[in-house]
């Protein structure tokens, strides 16, 4: 009944998986540097510009299309590093809430610079859009793009938790965010595990950029915004503390949207963002520390 | 006495302001537009302030009773005729119900007081980043819906024909009023409860203050005087959806953050020095003369500058230019001197 009220497709659940593919990226980005710095990054959706804007440019300047594809991680990982120099590192030691306001700076400053420098209308990076044709998988039509994001989204994850789970760097990564100061008595380099989570960070954000990118080609200076308010929304629903929960959450609310996106009447998709921002205060009211955490959470009282 | 030796933390306040308005009368009318725009700006962020200043706790959902404040104001002054030709879906008892300039104003503050009680009843059991996203949240629904319901007011065009009733004087009394009843409420000891909250939530819980209420109370009286603040935006020039959303929140908060979360005094100033530097180089878009030397800026220069400034201050001085620090008479801080050394002996 509900389906056929919702109009409920194939596609259409196909393009929420691919959503919540990458919004599971982005907060796997989020929730990595969080970890260790106990930082939300709300400039996140800025790299994701910032990538966007070096696949517009490589597509004008004709580049091949995996030079657009390092052009475009060399942009991001470049621009996250630096952040990380200049803003994150002398905040380390500031409490959580100076330190989100810092990064809203952050994303409205490189927001504004964008505007300035590409002006209103932004630029075209349509060197991918050939990525929207659907092909048939099961006597289903579905885009390519949906198919691609949800296979590089798995890949991405699956490549993250070997790392996390069987390199030396994954493990210092994740005794820092359980612990860091007690990790750093234990001789794991700060800087060095800064460093690794800001990089796959960064990483993620290039994919986002790229996948992104395919179904709005026009990049403007607002690219990656309204995905990084849901994604961060998403997090702090799944539970920030974990990087589990954290993509868990980031997926789910990607693919609510992609499904809701594709199945409300059309007369309702306008009223989409408050459906899902009242979904997000219900949950986070009822489960404050999270939705896919267990346990745990008391207030720290020494 | 106390009322009395901490006068000047309302005094100095609001003589910047008054300070403010008089060199705005001083200048071309063009001009003066920024003046106005600035003391508005700074009821906003003493709005702000009576929340976020008092309780510690990030608020990015403020604007949105500036907006509610705003629709308010505006709806209820525009004239009947011309709310016929632009807002065509409006809601037929808000097309024929009329009021003065003065009674919009305090409309406007009531509903944005009385949509901040019942958002922060539920919202003000969260803490930490748990609020902060839940009041972005809020933000983000007040938005979209006002952007998409013409049956509340304009929708997605801008509020035409809104009676320009903000000049310099009301926006002042405005900033006035909000300054004054900031004050009154830190003076207050619902004010110091909810510091004391904020210093140390579990002292303040084993005192018997219950932090989800002295919270909610400043939350609905912060929502109050942003709905008035809204509704003398709203009255200052045609307002858009998208104007009261997300570049507002961050232009207030970098003015509170600027200035100094802790203290009305750092509310103040930072709204007074961030717009000042903001309308300067606002107008220098359009090339602006100072002392016969004609200054020009490209478009987009303001925010740039606003968003550096932020991060500096932030990294540098987080508690902002005033350190979260009123000002008072000598002898209080004599006494709260003696208070330090006493907690640095025991």
């Amino acid at each position: 009944m509900t389906v056929a009220f919702l109009n409920l497709t194939w596609p259409t659940f196909a393009n929420g998986l691919a959503l919540g593919g990458i919004y599971a990226l982005m907060a796997v980005g989020i929730g990595l540097v969080f970890g260790v710095l106990r930082l939300v990054n709300f400039a996140y959706g800025q790299l994701i510009m910032a990538g966007a804007f070096a696949l517009a440019f490589g597509a004008q300047w004709n580049f091949p299309n995996w030079l657009s594809i390092l052009f475009c991680f060399g942009v991001v990982l470049a621009l996250s590093v630096l952040m990380d120099r200049l803003v994150f590192r002398p905040l380390r030691t500031h409490s959580p809430a100076v330190m989100l306001v810092a990064t809203f700076a952050v994303a409205f400053l490189l927001q504004s610079v964008a505007l300035l420098a590409f002006g209103g209308l932004g630029k075209s990076a349509g060197q991918f859009a050939f990525l929207n044709t659907p092909v048939d998988i099961l006597g289903v039509e579905i885009k390519e793009i949906a198919v691609i994001s949800v296979a590089t989204a798995a890949g991405c994850l699956i490549v993250l938790q070997l790392l996390l789970v069987r390199t030396a760097v994954g493990l210092h990564l994740r005794a820092a965010s359980m612990d860091f100061r007690t990790a750093r008595l234990l001789g794991v380099r700060a800087n060095r595990v800064i460093a690794g989570a800001v990089i796959v960070s960064g990483l993620f954000a290039a994919v986002a950029a790229l996948m992104l990118s395919v179904e709005q080609s026009q990049v403007v200076s607002t690219f990656g915004l309204q995905e990084t308010i849901y994604v961060l929304a998403g997090v702090v629903l799944g539970g920030l503390n974990r990087p589990v929960p954290a993509t868990l959450g980031g997926f789910s609310i990607g693919f609510a949207i992609g499904i809701l996106g594709g199945a409300l009447p059309s007369n309702q998709t306008q009223y989409l963002p408050s459906f899902i921002f009242a979904a997000v205060i219900v949950v986070l009211l009822v489960r404050p520390n999270g939705l896919f955490t267990r346990g745990g959470g008391a207030v720290e009282r020494v | 006495m106390s009322v009395l030796r901490r006068s000047p933390e309302f005094l100095v306040p609001a003589a910047l302001v008054v300070a403010t308005a008089l060199l705005g009368l001083e200048v071309s009318v063009y001009l003066q537009a920024y003046f106005i725009d600035t003391l508005v700006k700074v009821a906003i962020v003493v709005a702000l302030y009576v929340f976020i200043g008092n309780s510690g706790v990030l608020s990015f959902g403020h604007i949105s009773f500036v907006a509610l404040g705003a629709w308010t104001a505006g709806v209820l002054t525009v004239p009947e005729l011309q709310k016929r030709l632009v807002m065509q879906g409006l809601a037929h008892s808000l097309l024929t119900t009329n009021v003065g300039n003065i009674a919009s104003l305090a409309l406007a503050a009531g509903v944005g007081l009385v949509a901040a009680l019942a958002v922060g009843l539920p919202l003000m059991r969260l803490s930490g980043l748990a609020a902060g996203i839940a009041t972005f949240a809020v933000l983000e629904i007040t938005n979209n819906v006002l952007t998409y319901d013409q049956a509340l007011g304009p929708g997605v065009n801008a509020f035409s024909a809104v009676p320009s009733t903000t000049g310099i004087w009301q926006a002042t009394i405005g900033a006035l009023i909000c300054i004054g009843i900031a004050f009154l409420y830190q003076l207050s000891r619902f004010g110091r409860m909810l510091r004391a909250t904020r210093e140390d939530p579990a002292a303040a819980a084993a005192a018997g203050i219950s932090t989800h209420r002295q919270r909610l109370l400043a939350f609905a009286l912060s929502g109050g005087l942003s709905g008035l603040a809204g509704g003398l935006y709203v009255h200052l020039q045609p307002l858009t959806a998208s104007g009261v959303y997300l570049d507002l929140t961050f232009i207030t908060l970098a003015m509170l953050v600027v200035g100094g979360s802790g203290s009305l005094l750092g509310a103040v100033v930072g709204a007074l020095a961030v717009s000042g530097l903001d309308s300067f180089l606002s107008a220098a878009v359009n090339g602006v003369d100072v002392f016969g030397w004609q200054f020009h800026v490209r478009n987009g220069t303001p925010e740039i500058v606003v968003g550096t400034l932020m991060a500096v201050v932030l990294i540098f001085r987080p508690t902002g230019i005033t350190g979260g620090r009123e000002l008072s008479l000598p002898r209080r801080r004599r006494r709260v001197a003696d208070l330090e050394k006493a907690r640095a002996t025991t």
